[in-house]
């Protein structure tokens, strides 16, 4: 873990601890609302959908109240991360919903392609060729393992229609 | 003597040449997996997974379970020579692993952490061997509040006994138990809980969330690192082997406790990770040499790897014998045997005696092949590791998305995988557990069937937990893993206010 120092800055561990809580709570919250509406009483055939997961609804508010009140007590001072390195961590999430947000339009392969080609020339800095060679060989082998070997089918959009696979 | 004849012929089933084809590509895989940053046993076997579906389910699991030895394996390799550890249980190996090679003796420690590795691991199938068949014998008595007793047990060893704050441990966990309830009631078959959305009407899948909580969130960590990452070399010859297996029995007293904390571990659900650190803290104190643990002692690296290797191992016990696993992979296990259509608990090692003990004699033999993968191909996998990261992140990535989309041929779930990947990421680094979340979204459906089934029967009368002996027992055992570090706390200070 960093320690916070004059050069770098970054969101406190506090802060996304306190959140973390927040946020689980509010999920447990949601579970509660959610299975009163599917009932958690007993009903003809004893205890109804709701029943059970009520109760664990309720244990994830209680635990996370008591660890929002355990991160509000002890503040150490630690940082979550550097801007720079949520920065890097950002720079793999956004391309990756991108890709992952493509997928049932443009078919798995075409996405990956352009996704690894990406991820190589602007976060790896690899000449083209380099980058062509893994990104175009990938999905060649994942199609040869996958769909021949094993016969799993993978999602496939306009171009693999245009070439008929 | 029937379970004798039993093996037998499970090795007569694991040794046909497709299912030792399936045992060498799982080995190769799964030590490629261990080297791999991002790629660790849970996931990796849930990226596969999908590639059993045609296969008859032995071969499938003995391929599987192979994946999973490989990943043991392989974790030791890039924590001694990179310093680097592949996998969280191999963390304690980088001690004295990494010293050792600096100080020109990698060969050394590598021969130790693979034969201590496969020490621990016969070990503890021995232990399977020999146990699991009279605890599914005796669990075949259970009834549901049994059932649920035992599950109430594995949930609260893992409050007790991980190393995260027990609050977090049942958030987690809690949040695992949610996401399981999710979709079709399996008693009344009424919806819950999908808030109208049609994509959740069969529920989350704990595959997703394996992949995207331990793949995805685990690239995210090593990102925040950047992508720099160091090379080194490797060889290793037989001369240095044989010289290293000289030297070993010496320390046979260390790798029996080891194999003993590894095995306690990895039955009750804490898993390979504490088991080696345990074993580390525990060989560090009682070694003659201890002082000079830390500075490249061979017994520093023989005591973490045998734990773990023990611990990964046995964890399928439980599994087996009564359908609680004891790890996440051997959650990912358990979910592949749902998946061919068998029922994990007692019955199987009534109704599925090929199945059983033709996995049990393949953990036999893919720790033998396993160990002569490891020693034989060293400088193979060091190589791959020279492979820079940022080749090896969106191949990972891309794998992860094919292993999520072909659970159930939908890209949702590929988009659900990305979640779970960011949730993972931020999980563990506020320090909440992510083993307990996995078991529970496996486990859910079923501890909450026990639980409602046992009230129905005692109509609604909690009671029904403690009626008999047996149920109070494991009830008993299941409160005191519970409350354990409240319980270890109170005892310390009543013993300082004594002195």
């Amino acid at each position: 873990m960093t320690e916070r120092s004059g050069s770098d800055s970054g969101p406190a561990h506090k802060t996304l601890e306190i959140g973390m809580a927040l946020l689980i709570g509010a999920f447990g919250l949601v579970v509660i609302f959610g299975s009163i509406k599917a009932g958690i009483n007993w009903g003809a055939e004893g205890p109804r959908a709701g029943f059970f997961p009520f109760y664990v609804g309720a244990a994830i508010v209680g635990a996370s109240a008591i660890n929002l009140w355990s991160a509000q007590r002890d503040d150490d001072g630690r940082l979550f991360a550097e801007w720079g390195q949520l920065r890097q961590v950002m720079s793999v999430v956004v391309p990756t919903a991108i890709y992952v947000g493509s997928m049932p339009f443009i078919g798995l392969y075409v996405a990956s392609m352009v996704f690894i080609a990406w991820f190589m020339r602007w976060l790896g800095g690899y000449r083209w060729l380099t980058v062509a060679a893994v990104a175009i060989g990938m999905p060649v082998v994942t199609y040869l393992v996958f769909e021949r070997w094993f016969l799993v089918p993978l999602p496939k959009g306009p171009l693999e229609e245009w070439l008929g696979l | 003597m029937e379970e004798l004849a039993n093996l037998f012929h499970g090795f007569a089933v694991a040794l046909q040449p497709y299912n030792i084809m399936l045992m060498i590509i799982g080995i190769t895989l799964g030590v490629i997996i261990g080297v791999l940053p991002g790629l660790g046993g849970a996931n990796g076997v849930a990226i596969l997974l999908p590639l059993t579906f045609s296969m008859p389910p032995t071969s499938a699991i003995i391929m599987l379970s192979c994946i999973y030895w490989g990943a043991l394996f392989g974790g030791a390799i890039t924590s001694i020579l990179f310093n680097i550890p592949g996998e969280p249980w191999s963390v304690a190996t980088t001690f004295d692993g990494y010293p050792m090679a600096q100080q020109g003796k990698p060969g050394e420690a590598l021969t130790a952490a693979f034969t201590s590795s496969f020490v621990g691991a016969l070990f503890a199938v021995i232990m399977i061997t020999l146990v699991a068949p009279l605890v599914a014998g005796f669990a075949l008595r259970f009834g549901p509040a049994e059932k649920f007793a035992v599950y109430f047990l594995a949930f609260c060893s893992f409050v007790g006994l991980s190393k995260e704050p027990p609050f977090k441990t049942i958030a987690a966990m809690m949040i695992g138990f949610a996401l399981a309830a999710v979709g079709l009631d399996s008693i009344t078959g009424q919806l819950r809980l999908t808030f109208g959305v049609t994509e959740l009407l069969n529920g989350f899948d704990f595959l997703i969330a394996v992949i995207g909580l331990f793949g995805i969130g685990e690239i995210l960590l090593t990102m925040e690192e950047g992508l720099a990452f160091r090379g080194g070399n490797a060889s290793i010859n037989l001369r240095v082997v044989l010289q290293t297996w000289r030297e070993l029995p010496a320390y046979w007293m260390t790798s029996l406790r080891s194999c003993l904390i590894g095995c306690w571990m990895g039955v009750t659900p804490a898993g390979a990770t504490p088991a080696s650190f345990m074993s580390y803290g525990i060989a560090k104190r009682l070694a003659r040499r201890g002082n000079n643990f830390g500075k490249g002692e061979i017994e520093g690296v023989i005591a973490p790897e045998t734990a773990a290797h023990a611990a990964g191992t046995s964890a399928l016990l439980p599994m087996l014998s009564l359908g609680v696993p004891g790890s996440p992979t051997a959650a990912v296990l358990l979910g592949g045997l749902l998946i061919w259509g068998l029922q994990p608990g007692p019955m199987l090692f009534v109704e599925q005696k090929e199945f059983v003990w033709g996995l049990i004699a393949s953990m036999y033999l893919g720790n033998i092949a396993g160990l002569i993968v490891v020693l034989t191909c060293v400088p193979v996998f060091a190589a791959i590791l020279r492979v820079p990261f940022g080749i090896i992140a969106p191949l990972i990535l891309v794998l992860c998305a094919i292993g999520a989309y072909s659970v159930h041929n939908s890209t949702f779930d590929v988009m659900l995988m990305l979640v779970f990947g960011v949730l993972g990421y931020l999980l563990k680094k506020c320090n909440y557990p992510l083993a307990p979340l996995v078991l529970a979204i496996v486990l859910g459906d079923k501890a909450e069937e026990a639980f409602r089934q046992s009230l129905l029967g005692s109509q609604g009368s909690l009671g029904v937990f403690f009626s008999n002996g047996l149920v109070s027992t494991i009830m008993a055992l299941g409160l005191v893993a519970l409350f354990w570090s409240a319980i270890q706390e109170g005892y310390s200070r009543l013993r300082t206010s004594m002195a």
